[in-house]
């Protein structure tokens, strides 16, 4: 079978698992809205929060993605599964890759809530010209976010210690979309005078970051979940 | 051709042998017991015939697959069991044996197949792993086996766990899959059950294997 049809099979699974436990719908989504709520009477000034909203969406992106990455190998770890699928000689690539489709997938429905959030929350406007680049720093941002999540998320299943492990590994990593995303979201908003041509950039470093961490988190997976 | 054809294998964890120029021949449709204190070996055994440890020195096969360049081959035809089942416990059983199953390529019909042979395919079918008994699970991971067209089945300690009748289902779904040309070694401490189930019993101490090459 093709390392494809595998990978789409795995992120079929995983998300399957979630329609059938509902982690994503009942935990995941209310604590990036509690976050987005708290940051709201943390900053506690309408100029401030219109102004650091973007900041503050892929913040709550990222702290969800721990949740997420943490629940996605859980599944895969409570019973042997991951260890399985490496013992039935499973292509640890198509594991990685089926494993972060469907990670994306529930990310991009996470940052489109809290996008929605935004609006509600901290007055945020998005103007039709800047619809098209919000879109391509969603996607691009999440295919990084799916990719580093993925790669230490494998990483530290099989270690004790993972639930510290995991944000120590990854926070510091994702820094550059959290960086990229931010602007970009800024310039699709049009935040603080920004203009659309000024997200262009950031779009460009978020491509590249996620393909780098794409293809070396396919190569490196094997390595990482083997013995 | 065997299935299962160790000579003088030495396998290495660390820098610790823990095969010692290990021996052992296993015909199809056996169900071999591996016998032995912890730490002697049996686990590894096991290990090395899956593909995951490799060979150092001597030589070694499972269905002809070279065992110390044809590792990935090998895991493909062989389905390994420990103290976990590698199951998804919020999926249902027909769906954790299809996914399973799918890995391989495996057909619907294939997949039903598995599940009638292992008697998961009525009542059980379409409940959630999480809420089924220790060996109504055991049942599941070796149905998955089945649907992925393992070979040769390497269990580790199947009984730990279950309660006597769990005991009980597990031996008989274990000889009806012999019987139907499943080829299975198992290592266990316990020596009364699964040597009732055996068709022949080895000794492994320190790294080697006494009596396999029988």
């Amino acid at each position: 079978m093709s390392g494809w049809r595998v990978a789409c099979l795995v992120a079929r699974k995983d998300l399957l698992v979630e329609r059938r436990s509902r982690v994503v719908l009942n935990q995941v989504l209310p604590f990036a809205g509690v976050t987005m709520v708290i940051f709201a009477f943390a900053l506690d000034s309408d100029a401030v929060l219109e102004r650091v909203a973007p900041g503050l969406v892929w913040l709550a992106t990222m702290f969800s993605l721990l949740v997420l990455v943490q629940r996605t190998f859980a599944i895969e770890t409570d019973d042997g599964a991951l260890d399985a699928m490496r013992v039935a000689g499973v292509d640890p690539r198509a594991i990685y890759l089926g494993k972060a489709m469907g990670l994306a997938i529930e990310l991009l429905v996470l940052e489109i809530v809290l996008l929605f959030a935004a609006v509600i929350l901290y007055r945020q406007t998005v103007p039709v010209d800047g619809i098209a680049l919000l879109a391509i720093t969603l996607l691009s941002a999440t295919c990084g976010l799916a990719a580093v999540g993925t790669l230490y998320g494998g990483l530290a299943a099989g270690f004790k210690g993972r639930e510290t492990l995991l944000p120590l590994l990854t926070l510091p990593a994702v820094a550059p979309v959290l960086i990229g995303a931010t602007r970009a979201v800024e310039a699709a908003l049009g935040t603080a005078g920004a203009v659309v041509s000024d997200g262009w950039p950031w779009v460009g470093l978020l491509l590249v970051f996620a393909a780098t961490f794409g293809v070396g988190g396919s190569l490196a997976f094997g390595p990482l979940i083997d013995e | 051709m065997p299935v299962v054809k160790l000579d003088q294998a030495v396998a290495v964890l660390g820098h610790f042998p823990a095969l010692a120029g290990a021996s052992l021949l296993v015909q199809r449709g056996e169900i071999v017991l591996l016998r032995g204190p912890n730490g002697a070996g049996k686990t590894t055994l096991l290990r090395v015939c899956a593909g995951l440890v490799p060979i150092v020195r001597g030589e070694g096969s499972v269905l002809g697959l070279d065992l110390k360049t044809d590792r990935e081959a090998v895991r493909r035809i062989v389905g390994m069991l420990g103290h976990q089942n590698g199951l998804y416990l919020d999926l249902t059983v027909a769906e954790n044996i299809r996914f399973w199953g799918a890995t391989v390529g495996a057909t619907e019909n294939e997949t039903s197949a598995a599940m009638e042979r292992l008697g998961v395919a009525d009542r059980l079918a379409e409940v959630p792993v999480r809420k089924l008994s220790a060996g109504q699970k055991r049942r599941t991971a070796l149905a998955c086996l089945v649907a992925r067209r393992a070979q040769l089945w390497l269990l580790d300690e199947p009984h730990a766990g279950l309660d006597a009748a769990a005991r009980d289902e597990l031996d008989l779904t274990l000889r009806a899959a012999a019987g139907a040309g499943a080829t299975i070694v198992v290592a266990s401490h316990e020596l009364e059950r699964a040597g009732s189930l055996a068709t022949r019993a080895v000794d492994v101490v320190a790294g080697q294997v006494n009596g396999g090459e029988q």
